[in-house]
Parts: C-alpha cells; sequence; structure tokens
C-alpha cells in the first residue's frame, strides 16, 4: 500500500535516511573525535604501565617528574624494565619563516621504546643518526611541507635529508612514520629522548612519563599498586589511562553535548518526519484499513501490516543513511574529518530507526484500534 | 428454506454530545436465503445503519438480529471479525477497491484473510475475474478502469470467498442507466447462485425489479414490504 503512494513513500525514505546519516555520521565523528585524544596511547602499545605525576588528567596533560622518578620506579618490585618518555609542545620554524608547534615525543635512547607504529621511510634506528627527527606523514605532506619555488607553486612534502629547525636546534628528517592524529592535528615529531631534552626549553623536570613493563607472571594491577605506594606516582594500564583521558574530554568540553544534541536531533527529525508522513499516510488510507477490518481482518493483522511498511522503509532508509555515511567515510579518507565508525555505531543507528519505526506505528495504532468499520458505508 | 436474515425489535442510535438520533426504531425483518432483498426509502430513514447491524459491523442496541441463526449481538469482537471474513460480502457504493492493488490482488484479499494460500488465492482471484467478464483486465488497476468494470471487481471481491450473504450499499448509483443493468444482471445471475442472500440497499427505482422482495424504510422502521416494484408506495413515507 505505502509503495503505491510514492510521494509519502520517498518522504518517509528521506526522513529515515537523513536520521540514519546524521545519527551515523555525527556518533562517527564523535568517536573519531575522541579516539584522536588517546591515538598516542592506541600508537603506544608496547608498556604495560604509564607512569606519571598523581594530578595528570589526561595524555596531553604533561606535569614533568624528576629524573630520579625513572630509578624510583625500576627499584620496584615486578618491575621488569622502565624507560623515560618526553612528550611537549616545541616550535619549529618552517622554511617560509613560519612557525608551527608540533608534539614532540622524545624515546628512550637505548630502546627506542615508543616509536610510531609504522614507518614510511626510513627505520626507527636512523634516529640514533646526529640531529635525526622523525616527522609524521600527514604533517611531512601537510602542515610541515616545504613551500614550493614560485608564488603558486605547490607546496613539497618533507623528505628524508630535509632539515628543520626546532626550538633553534637543527633537526634532521630521518624517517616518515604514519601516526594516529591527535585531537589537535598537529605535527608529531619521533626523536631521542636526549635529543629532545636540547631541543626544549630548559626547565627543572623534564621527564614526562615513565613507561613500565611487568615481570612474567607479575599482575599488571598489583605492580601499578606497587609504584603507587613506593613511589607516590600514579600507574595506569594502556585500557585506564586511555579511559582517564576520555573521561577528562567527556566531563570538561562540550564535546558530548554538541555531538549529543545534533544525534538527538536528527531522531527527532527522524520522528517527525516519519512519523508525520505515515500518520497522514494512514489517515489518507483509513477508508482501506476500514474496507479490510469490514471484510474480516483483525486489529492485530492491520497492524502487523502497518508495522511490516513502516518495517520495510526503516530498513531502506538505514541502510541509505548509513551507506551515505560511509561513503563520506571514504570520501574524507585523507582529510582532517576525524570519522571512525566501529561496529557498535550501525548497531545503535539501526536500532534508533527501529525506535522510530515503532513510534510512528505506535501512533497509527490509536488510530487504526478506534476505526470502526462502519466507516465503508459513509459517502 | 430457512431463514438467513431474522431481526425482531432491532434498534439502534447514535449518541453525539448533546442529541440522540434513533436510527433504528424496532425494525422486524426475515429474508429467506437465496432470496434478493432491496432496501429502500428516503435519505437518513436507517437503510444504511440496518446492513451495517446486518453485516456485523455495527452493534445493535436493542433487539435481536441472527443471521443463519447466530446471534451477532452474542458475538465476542473476534467472532464478529471471522464471521465478516467468512459468511458475508460487500459491494460498495464507491467501489472500495485499494487503488495500488491489481484487479487480481483486490479480489484475492478476502481469500487471503481466509486462510488461501497466496497462488491459490490468485488463480480463485483470476477465475472469479473471469466470470464477471473481465478476463483481459486481471493485471489493470482500479484507476485504468471504467466505474462499470470497477463495480465488476468489487463484485468479483464480494463472491471471491463464497460468502452465504452479501449486503450492497447503492451498487448502482454511480453508473450510468445501461450499466446499471448489467450489474443488477450479474447480481441477479452470478451473485445468486446457490443458497446466497443479497441484501441490496438503493434509490434507485429503475432497478427494482431485479428484487424478490422490496422493504421500504422510513424514520428508522420499515413501513411496507412489496412483492414486486409496482407494489413499491413511496409515497408511503412519513405516513406510518
Amino acid at each position: 500500500m505505502l509503495a503505491g503512494n510514492r510521494g509519502k513513500f520517498f518522504a518517509m525514505l528521506f526522513g529515515v535516511a537523513l536520521t540514519a546519516l546524521i545519527i551515523t555520521q555525527q556518533s562517527s565523528i564523535f568517536i573519531g573525535l575522541m579516539s584522536r585524544t588517546v591515538g598516542f596511547i592506541f600508537d603506544t602499545p608496547q608498556p604495560d604501565l604509564w607512569v606519571m605525576d598523581p594530578k595528570v588528567q589526561f595524555v596531553d596533560d604533561i606535569k614533568p617528574l624528576q629524573d630520579t622518578k625513572l630509578f624510583q620506579v625500576r627499584g620496584v618490585e615486578g618491575v621488569q624494565w622502565a624507560v623515560p618518555l618526553y612528550k611537549g609542545q616545541l616550535r619549529a620554524r618552517l622554511s617560509n619563516g613560519l612557525f608551527q608547534t608540533c608534539n614532540v615525543i622524545g624515546l628512550d635512547d637505548a630502546t627506542l621504546v615508543a616509536g610510531p607504529p609504522t614507518m614510511v621511510e626510513g627505520t626507527l634506528a636512523d634516529l640514533r643518526r646526529a640531529d635525526g627527527v622523525i616527522v609524521d606523514e600527514a604533517a611531512a605532506k601537510g602542515k610541515l611541507a616545504r613551500q614550493g619555488q614560485g608564488p603558486d607553486s605547490p607546496s613539497v612534502p618533507l623528505k628524508v635529508g630535509d632539515t628543520l629547525e626546532l626550538n633553534d636546534n637543527r633537526a634532521i628528517v630521518v624517517g616518515i612514520a604514519r601516526a594516529t592524529r591527535t585531537f589537535q592535528s598537529q605535527p608529531i615529531i619521533y626523536t631521542t629522548y636526549s635529543r629532545a631534552m636540547r631541543f626544549a626549553p630548559r626547565e627543572r623536570k623534564l621527564l614526562s612519563f615513565v613507561l613500565a613493563e611487568v615481570q612474567p607472571g607479575q599482575d599488571v594491577h598489583e605492580v601499578a599498586a606497587r609504584i603507587r605506594r613506593q613511589t607516590g606516582l600514579a600507574a595506569y594500564t594502556a585500557e585506564e589511562f586511555r579511559g582517564l583521558t576520555i573521561r577528562y574530554f567527556m566531563k570538561n568540553t562540550g564535546i558530548p553535548i554538541n555531538f549529543g544534541m545534533a544525534v538527538g536531533l536528527g531522531f527527532l527529525v527522524g520522528v517527525a518526519i516519519v512519523g508525520q508522513t505515515f500518520f497522514s499516510f494512514i489517515v489518507d488510507n483509513m477508508r482501506y484499513l476500514g474496507i479490510l477490518k469490514a471484510m474480516g481482518a483483525s486489529n492485530q493483522l492491520l497492524f502487523r501490516m502497518i508495522l511490516l511498511q513502516t518495517a520495510l522503509v526503516g530498513v531502506i532508509g538505514c541502510g541509505l543513511g548509513m551507506g551515505i555515511a560511509s561513503l563520506t567515510s571514504i570520501v574524507s579518507k585523507n582529510s582532517e574529518l576525524a570519522f571512525y565508525m566501529p561496529w557498535q555505531v550501525p548497531v545503535v543507528t539501526f536500532l534508533a530507526t527501529g525506535l522510530i519505526t515503532l513510534i510512528t506505528s505506535a501512533f497509527s495504532l490509536r488510530k487504526v484500534l478506534s476505526l470502526e468499520p462502519a466507516i465503508v458505508f459513509k459517502g | 428454506m430457512g431463514s438467513a436474515i431474522l431481526c425482531k425489535e432491532l434498534t439502534k442510535s447514535y449518541v453525539t454530545d448533546k442529541t440522540a438520533t434513533r436510527a433504528l426504531r424496532g425494525v422486524d425483518l426475515a429474508v429467506e436465503e437465496g432470496e434478493l432483498f432491496m432496501l429502500v426509502g428516503p435519505s437518513g430513514c436507517g437503510k444504511t445503519t440496518l446492513i451495517s447491524v446486518i453485516a456485523g459491523i455495527l452493534n445493535q442496541d436493542g433487539g435481536e438480529c441472527r443471521i443463519f441463526g447466530e446471534d451477532l449481538k452474542a458475538m465476542s469482537e473476534e467472532q464478529r471479525t471471522a464471521y465478516r471474513g467468512h459468511t458475508v460480502g460487500f459491494v460498495f457504493q464507491s467501489y472500495n477497491l485499494i487503488p495500488t492493488l491489481t484487479a487480481s490482488e483486490n479480489v484475492s484479499i478476502p481469500l487471503l484473510l481466509n486462510g488461501y494460500a497466496r497462488e491459490e488465492a490468485a488463480a480463485k482471484a483470476e477465475a472469479m475475474l473471469g466470470r464477471v467478464g473481465l478476463q483481459g483486465k486481471i493485471r489493470s488497476l482500479p484507476n485504468s478502469l471504467s466505474g462499470g468494470q470497477q463495480q465488476r471487481v468489487a463484485i468479483a471481491r464480494a463472491l471471491a470467498h463464497n460468502p452465504r450473504l452479501i449486503v450492497c450499499d447503492e451498487p448502482t448509483s454511480a453508473l450510468d442507466y445501461a450499466t446499471g443493468l448489467e450489474i443488477m444482471d450479474l447480481f441477479r445471475h452470478e451473485a445468486l447462485n446457490g443458497n446466497r442472500t443479497l441484501v441490496i440497499v438503493t434509490h434507485d427505482s429503475r432497478i427494482f425489479h431485479f428484487a424478490d422482495r422490496i422493504g421500504v424504510m422510513d424514520d428508522g422502521t420499515i413501513v411496507q414490504i412489496a412483492r414486486s416494484a409496482a407494489e413499491v408506495h413511496l409515497d408511503q413515507t412519513h405516513k406510518k
């Protein structure tokens, strides 16, 4: 019946598809943004524990430690090894004279633990070369790219062998790596810990984190508790540190409210468009529903018919909306758009459109239940 | 033959916020099985209310109405729905075919509601459309058919599941005279096969001669039962 009324069918399809698109896209962008806040933790899977100042609230909230804390952690029973990690923001001077703030990661000189997950050019060991730094691929092609020869020439990506000026220090690009984009989308530059100490402005304390591995057979949480007790520092597993960071952003930024409102509005738009269109469809077809009722169709049968029709629109519309959202993610794969769609997003979108279908059907149900079959003899 | 319809002292009122309108004021009526019975009378006299009660789509307030011996008032809502599904066929003034379904699909509806499989229902519907002279219009949508053809589809739909009672509300009033006669001829020769009973509400005096008996209604009661068109005295109305 509904497919026969093309105008209303497409209006409902449009409503569901728009809702599914908004819910999928906004949820995926929200999750993408949240993932970026913990991108660095994801990219550093080697250590069992992240040790830091107890006041640290999230991964970029650096409260430097004294170097001696490293040795204290190494001295805790159950710790296999512990290495220092520097994480800070330094200014890079570009070839055109402009400055770009970069996220500089200083890796333990001996082990190079916490290096980038994927090397595109060069190797991690190249960091041991004099003044060596590894730059992330997106920054090499974007924010750190060199200006072309002419005024209108396209910029030239930074490549191995190029030099940078980091806080008035010379740095030579020895590798290009692929790393998860950060929340601030700043270039990521990897170097050794000792070189990072040289690049960073002089301060009394520069150690950002201590990365620790637990001895085999030892319980990670027990060792973490021991570190907390003996050093007075905070010690988290990667999962706990990600949770801490995400909770901070959820609690202290407007991101969840903004995206939550967009998702909520999408849902309401869906209910309004689909509900109103379907209700008007039911009102238009009351006569025919009355005929079916007069001919012996039960209320249950009529309701099943209505539910089937809304469900059909729901499934097609949901598929269309999610398809468009997925297409957006493919098209914007190499852009700044933070789009990450885990399997939970399509499930939530499907449930939301299912709910719209149910609400819409429930509106119509009342109308059908109160329908007098005697309507068939009127006019 | 026994009584198909037996109504005694049937009453029905429509109550609005401030007023109550008495549509049926104690109707007594007996229609035999296999009879074509017409209900005539002025607008608002209660004809449609009476066939609505007989068809089981409206509850009477008082009195008794037995259809093939079954007391409609004693039935639950589910039983009445089932009763309508297998016992009654409907033909309406404005055809009331579902516009998005083909002629065959429209005729299949009562069969599907009676539990026929889709293929079987389609085959029976096509056969029934053949019987009403619409072999070539099986796949046609209602709006591509003439008024007479649409009414033939409606008759095929009413007959498809072989109901024992057919109620018709002004089946010829939207048609020209010649087509109206064709439709009545179809009722007479197709619909009355076996012991099926037809109750037709009409204003159209040109088709009275198709009836076995004619009940003249006025002001909620039956004021005359005529055996032929010539006996009908519509001027009796309001002289009760």
